[in-house]
């Protein structure tokens, strides 16, 4: 059974199709329209892509591998569309066709009082449709297409409220860094070209032996390893796109933008696009030790250092953000110590299990009116059950708990770092352990501030005693809903509607089943998919060609070896280490959260250095605004006051364009408005067309 | 005696001929409220035509009249884009005729004779068709360029076109006469084969530069190029525009009759001719284009330096450099129509949106005529991924295959300096701030916004998918 084209082709464009139409024919259709037609689109291109994936695992079609149009051939440059279908792509048609299919559906309820309603799927559709063309691309220019498309929209959403500066700022801010990944990404994909002398990912990876022994001379006497120099480039861009230390900075800002977005782009499928890109060329990467002991130590320092800011933040969605930089992390360190498959695997839950967390914080700030500080909010457990249980099953499945799926692919992971010999792993060996205590303190803390406890906050009603309320909430849910959208609006750079923190309208409640119903999809797969797929997946040889290891690095079948089912490495995972470590982040939390709240205090103000470290996030960010943005300023006001104002504005620019405004006048004149200036113009042009010849030509005449 | 067989292989050109004449006739007997019917039955005339052109393709070339009139691959492209401008013209500017008391019967009828001379002229296999074509076609365009008579600027504007172009089919003429005399023939295929034959005497390369001076100033090619602006700008728009797009795909006809079917066989020579020639054009039109404030004049100079492209294709002599050459013709015909069909739906009675001052603000007035017009400046400009940017490439691909790398420079250069420009229009219609008390409202005629929309997107569609065209471009010239 072969895959069909016209499948493929509608798994892409259904999506464009529905973003096509929201976005450009919202008003026409309306909101109800508008999510109609993405689902729809999304619905589609979902179920054809299990289907596809049905078909490539179980109904036997082989991969495919097709150009599909060609757009331009210059030289060896061919750019073409096409798609490369293997078990790998299938696996990310899936999750990121899945996972965004419920973020349209969480949308209808998240985004219910937002005014931009229908820009807001037309975008969301466009990111599905970019991200399925970077899976699906055969070729690296349409991964390039489609890792700027996912960018643009990553933008996009980031400051989807333009009228918020901190929203801005934090697109502003994601764009400025990716620059600098993709810039690194480009010149990989040029040195490719380079090197190979295509772009077309079979005949590349086909063509990636030859590269042994060849270098890149920069000097004389500086050479470098050609695939070192690839990979590091490759590896840069996905740095940016996957918010690795140290181009991190940008990931936790983008929680700005709204939640679903969040969850969609910023957790389970954008962001580890690097790690899909890495994996994607795993060929080039088994051909240099140096480059994948840099993305291991990359990798590692990310999972433990960016944790630990996770234990200090308040903000709701920045804690998940930040454990999100410590997960990929986690993909990173297992890429890094060749065991693709482990990365592509942790990826995957993971996607299921941190969308699932991102949506059930945006359940709950829902619920607490666009509150996101934790510390206003507490006992929550009784007003929203639905989200209290996924979410937990989702901090389950996070903190690598057994028989949960992030157990499977996590303890996977730290397992093969501490099976590697390359350079360096036994300081990521140390980093993965100690971050999943890290992980489980964060998470914890989170649940137990959110969920348990005391409730930190008061219901306020406008005026109302407490027992209209039930009232006001009617009314309010009812018939303001526009009201409430303009006033949304309105207060956007003020979450807390005018109250004081802490202050509730009404009391919070569970949200809406648009809502709760991705919640427990999403918590199904966090909890099983691991244990049902890790056999095949890891240590089955699942991808095939798909993903390229050298017999000599690979730790996974190392690992195999031990390997005896799923609910052996679950029993196995509760006498181990990182479990170990968790059972204790749990007792800690517990303790200081439920039963001696003060305590969290005390230690604050004990340990108030290493907290201020956390706090301004080791000064990372200080640092790049001090140095590269001030900096910037300042180096570009230098260049503009000498170089520019000077040279360039005073010579070149007033200079050349003085001469061109200066041409131009004196040819203006010409155009005098005289008839008879004209024909002189022509009888002239032949004079010189009849002189010219008689000149430089008549030497040829009568040869 | 003409028989059957001529007659059925020049079925397009006599066909248009006698729904010309019917159309007279109609205006003649038509109220004036009732004009609107005219307009329909032109366009369906023109598609009609269309029709005819494609179904009768031959399979190979055919000549009727005894090699007076060619009908090849060449033509029949040529002829496809010719109609379907004229008909986006027709589309484009009834709104505009209204609103100028202009709508009247001659307007289409001039029009359409005009086309019938274009199509002649493309396909032209005698000198003498390829003068009769040409005359045909302009002095309907004199009598366009001053339909607004009324009007100071339109018929000072007629009276210039009317004079330069006089002298420069006279040059024409003399110069065909000194072929004549030397090679004793008025065939082009005869002509090319005395050329290949006989070698080259002074008289044959006296006669070949008139008949440049007279190509180039069809092109508009600098120095040949001072009526360009005065017609552009003084011209009623809907005239304009087809002196922009479909004599555009004429003159490049005209030019590849007489350079290669006719004088082939002296490449050498003209070659280096039609790199100077675009050079002055790429300059003139490019610099000059800088300093304008009036979009209609920014946009004749800017042909003017798109003719200079358009010989760095030409200069190639060659199969490719045909290809490429064409292919720029039919792409700069496509962007001038949607260029000037944005100026002519925002025009109105009494406003004639032609400063680019006027459209200051346009995105925040209509945003998507601002996308539509960004669309063509792009386009115009050579913004990769649109139609453009591929149609420049090719010339330039074609320009360095001839071995003239120092021309493809000189072209890249001036496409830069052009972006300015084009991107300054942009930039008024996204970044400025609307002028007090302007107000613009596109025209309402649903159709014309649905078409001018659909050229525009072609600009970008063609971009994207511009392998066919170019497909029959090659294969035009392949054989």
């Amino acid at each position: 059974m072969q895959l069909s084209t016209t499948i493929l082709l509608i798994i892409a464009l259904a999506p464009l199709a529905g973003c096509l139409l929201a976005g450009f024919l919202g008003k026409q259709i309306g909101r109800a329209g508008a999510h109609s037609v993405t689902i729809l689109g999304l619905l589609i291109s979902c179920a054809l892509s299990f289907y596809v994936l049905y078909q490539i695992t179980a109904g036997g079609a082989p991969s495919y591998n097709q150009d599909i149009y060609t757009w331009f051939e210059i030289g060896r440059l061919h750019v073409s569309v096409g798609f490369m279908v293997d078990r790998l792509t299938a696996m990310m048609m899936v999750v990121v066709t899945f996972v965004s299919l419920l973020v349209h559906v969480y949308t209808i309820g998240y985004m219910a009082d937002d005014p931009g309603y229908q820009r807001f799927f037309s975008y969301i559709s466009l990111f599905t449709f970019a991200m399925l063309m970077l899976v699906m691309s055969n070729n690296f220019m349409q991964l390039f297409f489609g890792w700027e498309g996912v960018g643009l929209v990553s933008y996009l959403l980031i400051g989807f409220w333009y009228k918020r500066p901190t929203a801005i700022f934090a697109n502003l801010k994601a764009f400025l860094v990716n620059r600098v990944g993709d810039f690194g990404f480009l010149l990989g994909i040029a040195a490719v070209l380079y090197f190979l002398g295509t772009l077309d990912y079979a005949t590349a990876f086909a063509g990636a032996p030859s590269l042994i022994g060849k270098s890149l001379a920069l000097t004389a006497n500086t050479h470098w390893d050609a695939a070192t120099v690839i990979c590091v480039l490759l590896f840069i861009g996905a740095m940016g796109k996957s918010a690795q230390v140290p181009l991190h900075v940008w990931l936790p800002d983008s929680m700005e933008g709204p939640t679903p977005i969040s969850a969609l782009i910023h957790a389970a499928t954008m962001v580890t696009a690097g790690i899909f890109m890495v994996a994607r060329m795993s060929p080039f990467f088994e051909l240099s030790e140096g480059a994948l002991s840099f993305v291991m130590i990359i990798g590692a320092t990310g999972a433990l250092f960016t944790g630990l800011i996770g234990i200090v933040q308040n903000d709701i969605k920045r804690v998940v953000a930040y454990s999100t930089l410590s997960q990929l992390g986690y993909m990173t360190v297992a890429l890094g110590v060749s065991a693709y498959a482990g990365a592509v695997f942790h990826l995957m839950t993971h996607a299921f299990f941190k969308a699932l967390l991102f949506l059930g914080a945006g359940s709950v700030i829902i619920a607490m009116h666009h509150e996101q500080d934790m510390r206003y909010m507490g006992g929550l457990r009784k007003y929203m059950p639905i989200t209290w249980i996924t979410m937990w099953i989702g901090s389950l499945a996070l903190v690598a708990i057994p028989f949960t799926s992030g157990f499977y692919s996590k303890d996977a992971i730290i397992e093969a770092v501490g099976e590697s010999h390359r350079w360096g792993s036994g300081y990521a060996y140390v980093c993965v352990l100690a971050g999943a205590f890290v992980t489980a303190l964060y998470t914890f803390r989170q649940m137990y501030l959110t969920f348990h406890g005391k409730e930190r906050f008061v219901v306020v009603g406008h005026g109302h005693g407490h027992d209209t309320h039930a009232i006001h909430h009617e009314v309010h849910d009812h018939g303001a809903h526009d009201a409430h959208g303009d006033d949304h609006h309105a207060h956007t750079d003020d979450p807390h509607h005018g109250h004081k923190p802490g202050e509730l309208e009404h009391a919070p409640h569970e949200s809406p089943w648009v809502v709760t119903l991705p919640l427990i999809l999403l918590a199904i797969p966090s909890l099983l998919v691991g244990f049902f797929t890790i056999g095949p997946m890891l240590f089955g040889n699942w991808f095939g060609q798909a993903i390229h290891v050298e017999e000599a690095n690979n730790v996974l079948g190392e690992l195999g070896r031990e390997f005896h089912g799923a609910a052996a490495m679950g029993l196995h995972g509760l006498l181990s280490w990182p479990f170990a470590l968790v059972a204790l982040a749990f007792v800690i939390t517990t303790y200081i959260y439920l039963f001696n709240p003060a305590m969290a205090g005390r230690i604050k103000s004990a340990l108030k250095p290493l907290w201020t470290v956390l706090d301004r996030k080791y000064w990372v960010d200080d640092v790049y605004f001090a140095v590269f943005a001030r900096g910037g300023v300042k180096l570009g006001r230098l260049f503009w006051k000498a170089g520019d104002a000077a040279v360039i504005d005073g010579v070149l620019v007033n200079g050349s364009a003085g001469l061109v405004q200066r041409i131009a006048a004196g040819v203006r004149r010409l155009q005098s408005g005289y008839l008879y200036h004209y024909a002189f113009a022509m009888i002239l042009g032949l004079i010189l067309l009849l002189g010219g010849f008689w000149v430089f030509g008549s030497g040829q005449i009568g040869q | 005696m003409p028989n059957l067989n001529d007659i059925m292989i020049m079925l397009p050109e006599f066909y248009l001929v006698a729904a010309a004449c019917l159309l007279l006739l109609l205006d003649a007997w038509m109220k004036p409220e009732q004009r609107n019917i005219l307009h329909w039955v032109s366009i369906l005339v023109l598609v009609v035509g269309i029709y005819l052109v494609v179904a009768g393709q031959p399979q190979v070339t055919v000549t009727a009249f005894g090699g007076m009139f060619v009908r090849d691959a060449t033509a029949e492209i040529l002829k496809v884009f010719i109609l379907l401008c004229t008909a986006l013209i027709f589309v484009f500017s009834r709104p505009y005729m209204q609103d100028r008391k202009l709508f009247q019967g001659e307007f289409y009828t001039l029009m359409i004779f005009a086309t019938i001379g274009a199509m002649l002229l493309v396909s032209a296999g005698n000198l003498v068709m390829v003068y009769l074509g040409l005359e045909l076609m302009t002095l309907c365009s004199y009598g366009l360029v001053a339909l607004n008579r009324d009007s100071q600027l339109s018929s000072e504007a007629a009276i210039k076109y009317f004079v330069l172009g006089a002298l420069s089919s006279g040059m024409l003429l003399y110069g065909m006469s000194m072929v004549y005399g030397a090679t004793g023939t008025l065939a082009l295929v005869q002509l090319h084969g005395a050329v290949a034959q006989a070698g080259m005497s002074n008289l044959m390369v006296f006669g070949l530069i008139f008949m440049i001076v007279g190509i180039s100033f069809k092109l508009g090619v600098a120095p040949f190029h001072m009526w360009i602006p005065d017609v552009y700008q003084g011209a009623p728009t809907s005239v304009t525009i087809f002196v922009g797009s479909t004599s555009k795909l004429a003159a490049f006809g005209m030019a590849y009759r007489l350079l290669e079917s006719g004088m082939g066989g002296m490449a050498h020579q003209w070659q280096m001719m039609l790199a100077v020639l675009a050079v002055v054009s790429l300059a003139i039109g490019n610099l000059v284009a800088i300093v304008q404030t009036n979009l209609k004049r920014l946009l004749a100079y800017s042909t003017i330096s798109h003719m200079g492209y358009l010989l760095l294709g030409l200069v190639n002599a060659g199969p490719e450099g045909y290809a490429s050459a064409m292919f720029y013709a039919i792409s700069y015909a496509l962007m001038s129509t949607a260029a000037f069909g944005v100026i002519l739906a925002l025009a109105r009675a009494g406003f004639e949106c032609e400063e680019i001052d006027d459209f200051k603000g346009l995105n925040q007035r209509s945003p998507w005529m601002a996308f539509l017009m960004m669309l063509a400046m792009f386009s115009l400009a050579g913004v990769p991924p649109m139609f453009g940017f591929f149609a420049k490439l090719l010339v330039l691909q074609a320009a360095i295959h001839a071995g003239m790398m120092w021309l493809a420079l000189v072209g890249a250069v001036f496409a830069i300096i052009g972006l300015y420009y084009y991107l300054r229009v942009v930039k008024v219609m996204y970044f400025d701030k609307p002028a007090e008390g302007l107000e613009i409202r596109p025209q309402a005629d649903g159709f014309l916004r649905t078409m001018l929309s659909l050229n525009a997107l072609v600009l970008l569609a063609l971009g994207l998918y511009w392998g066919p065209l170019l497909g029959w471009c090659r294969a035009a010239f392949a054989g």
